[in-house]
């Protein structure tokens, strides 16, 4: 290298001043982390606290729409199952004195806000009506599990595959023939799941008898932890996930392919080019990398619909989530449960978001830990 | 005449070799839109040589960015190259297939972009985006260099643009204007091209931080011994830095001349009042504009195209000839057309107007 | 140097003299500038022509069409389509094809009064909470966050199941609006909140132009593609919550919309009965209907963000 015609004020010292200056660097460097770590620190509190509202004013409305309404859902349904002289007759009275003693309906109103919110607090959401004594806590126990297995694997898969090809169609590099895709994944992110679920049903299961068309597994066989009980299982969820997979893999697909576009047009698209860089990383590192950032917010955004989607396909399927449970318990006006199922579901979802939007700094550094 | 190709002898500065690096010819970048073509840059040939400083000046929509892209075989649609070359010790560019110009990019045509604002990937450390260049230009069957190794380089390079290796750790957002253009200097030199394009390098930055990072250029040019195209609208900072000027209106060089001869005896018009309107200290002169805009490039009718905007006047006839880039003394270049320079008769000899 | 004749300055070729008028110069100047831009945006144009043809569907049906037979016991069960019932009958002895006339209509409606609704309503809070920023912002923007949280669909459950009396078609639009304001007032409020920095908007500020008037002046005209996209949206998440109401078992039992009838279908299996005519009709409606939604506001998208253009 020839001769360094001027030095600019901040790189050529010599040696005694460089070491100081690492000094100076390390200790600003740890100074940076410290404040960082200090800003991220307050953005989780911030966004904790806000979870806690949620639940707070979700909590709030459940307790607050019945009494709009000016009746009483439990007298009601307890009047209807007196004059069946249903199954339940013979404890009728206890249940009734359990929801005298529950709901304390001649109480203050305050008073009944203040028991319900100790409830809510340790998560008792009381007894079942139709069910009773079971609580509806053993009921959502026992159905969370399916739903869990379902919903998550399939909130994933969809998004991590709809981004992907996304990705592709919005890739002006990617070879001609995918640009076809668009319209058949428009269509597909357009249709309910559900109705998805019916249109799978018909085809894999009535028609070509490939899988089977409802339940969790095949009547008669017993739970338990063997192979051939497995693949049982993974069969009888086959056609729900799928439904699921398929119309989120459309609605991820179409959202990608449009921020996919929208990037092209930034400079650090641009210059990605002008480094030679190959191909594959452009793609991943600078074009899905910035392009999935409001994929990412879209999620924390759809979560909801997602997961009461998934709970309709359940009552197509006749799988034993809450979404099944949910149905049962309108149908037998069990109060209780829906509530609790309802609440479940709401902590459910502002959990999900919670961890979306802690992950979410990780992938955006910009992010300036303020969205409320 | 044959071909034009202005080149620059007897320049101030003295490490300029004679050897050609780059050379431009009748190169055509055209925009295909629905209501006709534009022809952003119509018919460009100049050379440049290891080691030189080119200044191309314009205003904006001269086509001085389009010619950067070209020439990085970055022309997006509905923009493409329709003729000419750039070549490129000895290879022309614009025949290259994909890959083989992935490959020339940074490690021997570097593009020090324009707005370095936005240019780096605000997800991604400054460090990585240093490394990731030199990773995808690794020779073939190269062994993959390791953490410290890239480190160490990457250090090394921020050092020469001058910044702390303690950057190589941070986010674009965490940067100044002035680093991230630093930042961008450092991708452009890590693979010692011999070609440097920098497009605006210092738009959108206050004027001592500009001067800094001019200054910082012309080291790393000197250090490198690279050609530099400075592509630019401040002829200000132009006149600091480059050894040659060419002037750009309407996608055609006007006018390639010696810094010094450039500013000092301009022939044609238009650098002349680019010059006239640059103000000074110490004479208290009127402020001179230009009259009049650039005209819409799309379906431009032949001829001269500052002819409307020009002080001289031009005949109808005068005004749709085509003007021809002339060598009027060596190293001096000018788009000759009858009334556009002064002493016209002088050179009259050297055009061939049918 | 010359005469001024001579110079080769452009000469601006006088303005044409306005209009003409007439049809020839109408088609010119507002009905071919639409057809060319209909060639760019093919979604939009899809999306219209699904959901007309729908319309039109729908409208033929009603005038020549016994649509009464939507109701139970009307003809004899489990018809196979056939030149009577065209679209067949169901377990109940409803014919199909009347159900479809009707249901089409009702669900259509429930999403027109709950995007609508929800829009309007969406936009006034946008704009109060983005024009008047402050405490109304605050509390406006809390509650979108907090409602774009909690699942619509479990609200409306929690309504449904609390009201005395079965809900009427238009009350259950006015539910679901209840839940579905929050999205176009995010988004609008988001779209004010960049207008209110634009130049024109401030001069129209500093030289005392009142509140109101900078909003419908000066805002609204470039805010109305994204209040369309938003009602458009609106009105597709409106008619997805109703159908969700309804196939869960919240529905109106006397009304025979899509969402019914798919809640009939699953009720009684018509898929392992064989009764393909039962639920495909409904669920092909549903899908053109939010095919045609969602192509509409893919179309707008583009309108409003030219860079989505296919030619990029």
């Amino acid at each position: 290298m020839s001769t360094v015609a001027e030095t600019p004020p901040a790189s050529r010292d010599d040696e005694k001043q460089s070491g100081i200056r690492q000094r100076a660097d390390a200790l600003r460097e740890a100074g940076v982390m410290a404040v960082a770590l200090a800003v991220y620190r307050s953005y989780i509190f911030r966004r904790f606290v806000f979870l806690l509202f949620v639940i707070w004013i979700a909590a709030t409305v459940i307790f607050i729409i019945p009494r709009l309404s000016g009746q009483d859902p439990v007298k009601e349904k307890l009047l209807l199952e007196a004059q069946r002289g249903g199954a339940i007759q013979s404890g009728l009275d206890a249940v009734a004195k359990s929801y005298q003693a529950r709901l304390g309906l001649d109480q203050p109103l305050l008073t009944q806000y203040g028991n319900f919110m100790f409830d809510i607090v340790r998560f008792d959401l009381g007894p079942s009506i139709s069910f009773f004594p079971r609580s509806v806590n053993s009921i959502i126990a026992d159905s969370i599990v399916w739903s869990f297995g379902l919903i998550g694997t399939t909130v994933i898969l969809g998004f991590t595959i709809g981004t992907l090809a996304g990705a592709f169609l919005g890739w002006p590099k990617a070879p001609r023939g995918v640009g076809i895709l668009f319209m058949p994944f428009l269509t597909i992110s357009a249709i309910p799941q559900y109705l998805a679920g019916i249109i799978l049903v018909f085809i894999f299961a009535a028609q070509l008898e490939w899988l089977p068309l409802f339940g969790p597994y095949s009547p008669g066989t017993t739970p338990e932890w063997s192979f051939s009980f497995v693949v049982e299982v993974i069969r009888h969820a086959t056609l729900p996930a799928l439904a699921l997979v398929l119309s989120a893999i459309g609605f991820w697909a179409v959202g990608m392919r449009g921020m996919m576009i929208n990037n092209q047009g930034e400079d650090f698209m641009v210059q990605a080019e002008a480094k030679g860089l190959k191909g594959r990383r452009i793609f991943f590192r600078y074009g899905v990398r910035n392009a999935m950032l409001p994929q990412v917010t879209g999620l924390a955004l759809a979560l909801g619909t997602l997961l009461t989607g998934a709970l309709l396909i359940e009552r197509v399927f006749v799988y034993p989530g809450l979404g099944d449970i949910l149905f049962q318990a309108i149908r037998l006006s069990d109060f209780f449960v829906i509530r609790g199922i309802v609440f479940t579901i709401i902590v459910m979802v502002a959990v999900a978001t919670f961890l979306l939007d802690i992950l979410y700094p990780y992938l955006d550094p910009r992010v300036k830990y303020s969205r409320s | 005449m044959t071909t034009a190709t202005p080149t620059v002898t007897g320049s101030v500065q003295s490490n300029i070799s004679d050897e050609v690096a780059l050379r431009v010819e009748d190169l055509k970048v055209y925009y295909e839109t629905p209501r006709g073509t534009v022809k952003a840059v119509d018919g460009l040939t100049f050379s440049l040589r290891q080691g030189e400083r080119f200044a191309l000046v314009g205003e904006s929509g001269s086509g001085k960015s389009t010619l950067a892209m070209a020439l990085m075989r970055l022309t997006r649609p509905p923009g493409h190259i329709a003729g000419g070359k750039a070549i490129l010790h000895g290879t022309d560019l614009i025949g290259l297939s994909e890959e083989e110009m992935r490959k020339i990019r940074l490690s021997q045509m570097a593009l020090v972009p324009q707005g370095a604002m936005n240019s780096l990937n605000p997800v991604m450390r400054v460090g990585n985006q240093i490394a990731d260049g030199i990773l995808d230009h690794l020779p073939e069957g190269a062994q993959k260099p390791s953490k410290d190794e890239m480190r160490d380089r990457v250090r090394d390079l921020l050092d020469r643009v001058g910044l702390q290796p303690m950057v190589a750790r941070l986010f674009p957002h965490e940067l100044s204007g002035g680093m991230k253009q630093r930042v961008a200097m450092a991708i452009g030199i890590s693979l010692n091209p011999s070609v440097i394009i920098a497009d605006e390098p210092t738009s959108a930055l206050d004027v001592i931080v500009q001067r800094q990072i001019m200054q910082t250029l012309g080291r790393l040019q000197e250090g490198l011994n690279a050609a530099v195209i400075l592509v630019g609208h401040d002829m200000g900072l132009v006149a600091q830095f480059a050894d040659t000027v060419g002037v750009m209106y309407a996608g055609k060089l006007v006018e390639v001349a010696p810094v010094r001869t450039m500013f000092k005896n301009p022939l044609h018009a238009y650098p002349r009042l680019l010059i006239d309107s640059i103000p000074t200290m110490d004479e208290k002169k009127k402020m001179v504009g230009i009259p009049g805009m650039q005209p819409s490039l799309l379906n431009l009718p032949p001829g001269d195209a500052f002819a409307p905007r020009s002080p001289l006047q031009f005949s109808a006839e005068d005004a749709r000839v085509e003007p021809k880039l002339v060598e009027v003394e060596p190293g001096h270049w000018v788009a000759l057309s009858r009334p556009s320079v002064e002493d016209f008769d002088k050179y009259a000899h050297l055009v061939d107007y049918r | 140097m010359t005469a001024e004749g001579t110079t080769a300055r452009p000469v601006v070729a006088p303005e044409p003299d306005a209009p003409q008028g007439g049809w020839a110069d109408f088609y010119e100047n507002r009905v071919y500038p639409v057809l060319q831009y209909a060639k760019r945006n093919p979604p939009l144009i899809v999306g219209i022509a699904l959901l007309s043809s729908l319309l039109i569907f729908v409208a033929l049906g009603h005038l020549f069409y016994d649509h009464e037979l939507y109701r139970p016991l009307s003809v004899p069960t489990r018809e196979a389509p056939s030149w009577d019932y065209p679209f067949g009958t169901d377990t109940q002895g409803r014919d199909l094809f009347a159900v479809a006339i009707r249901g089409t209509t009702l669900t259509l409606r429930i999403g027109l009064i709950a995007g609508a609704v929800a829009v309007v309503v969406g936009t006034v809070f946008a704009f109060i909470a983005a024009y008047y920023r402050g405490w109304a912002d605050a509390v406006i923007r809390v509650l979108v966050d907090v409602g774009l949280t909690i699942p619509p669909l479990l609200i409306l459950i929690l309504i449904a199941i609390n009201t005395s009396e079965p809900l009427t078609v238009d009350q259950m639009g006015l539910a679901i609006s209840i839940v579905a304001w929050v999205f176009p007032a995010r988004t609008i409020r988001a779209q004010v909140l960049v207008l209110r920095e634009r130049s024109y908007v401030e001069i129209a500020r500093l030289s005392g132009t009142s509140g109101p008037a900078i909003i419908f002046k000066e805002m609204m005209p470039n805010l109305l593609p994204y209040i369309t996209a938003s009602f458009v949206t609106s009105v597709a998440a409106g008619i997805l919550a109703s159908i969700g109401l309804e196939a869960i078992g919240l529905g109106i039992f006397s009304a025979p919309t899509l969402g019914m009838t798919i809640y009939w279908n699953i009720q009684f299996s018509s898929i392992i009965l064989g009764m393909w005519w039962w639920w495909l009709p409904p669920i092909i409606t549903i899908i053109i209907v939010f095919v045609g939604l969602f192509m509409i506001s893919a179309g707008l998208d583009e309108w409003s963000n030219p860079r989505l253009r296919k030619s990029v």
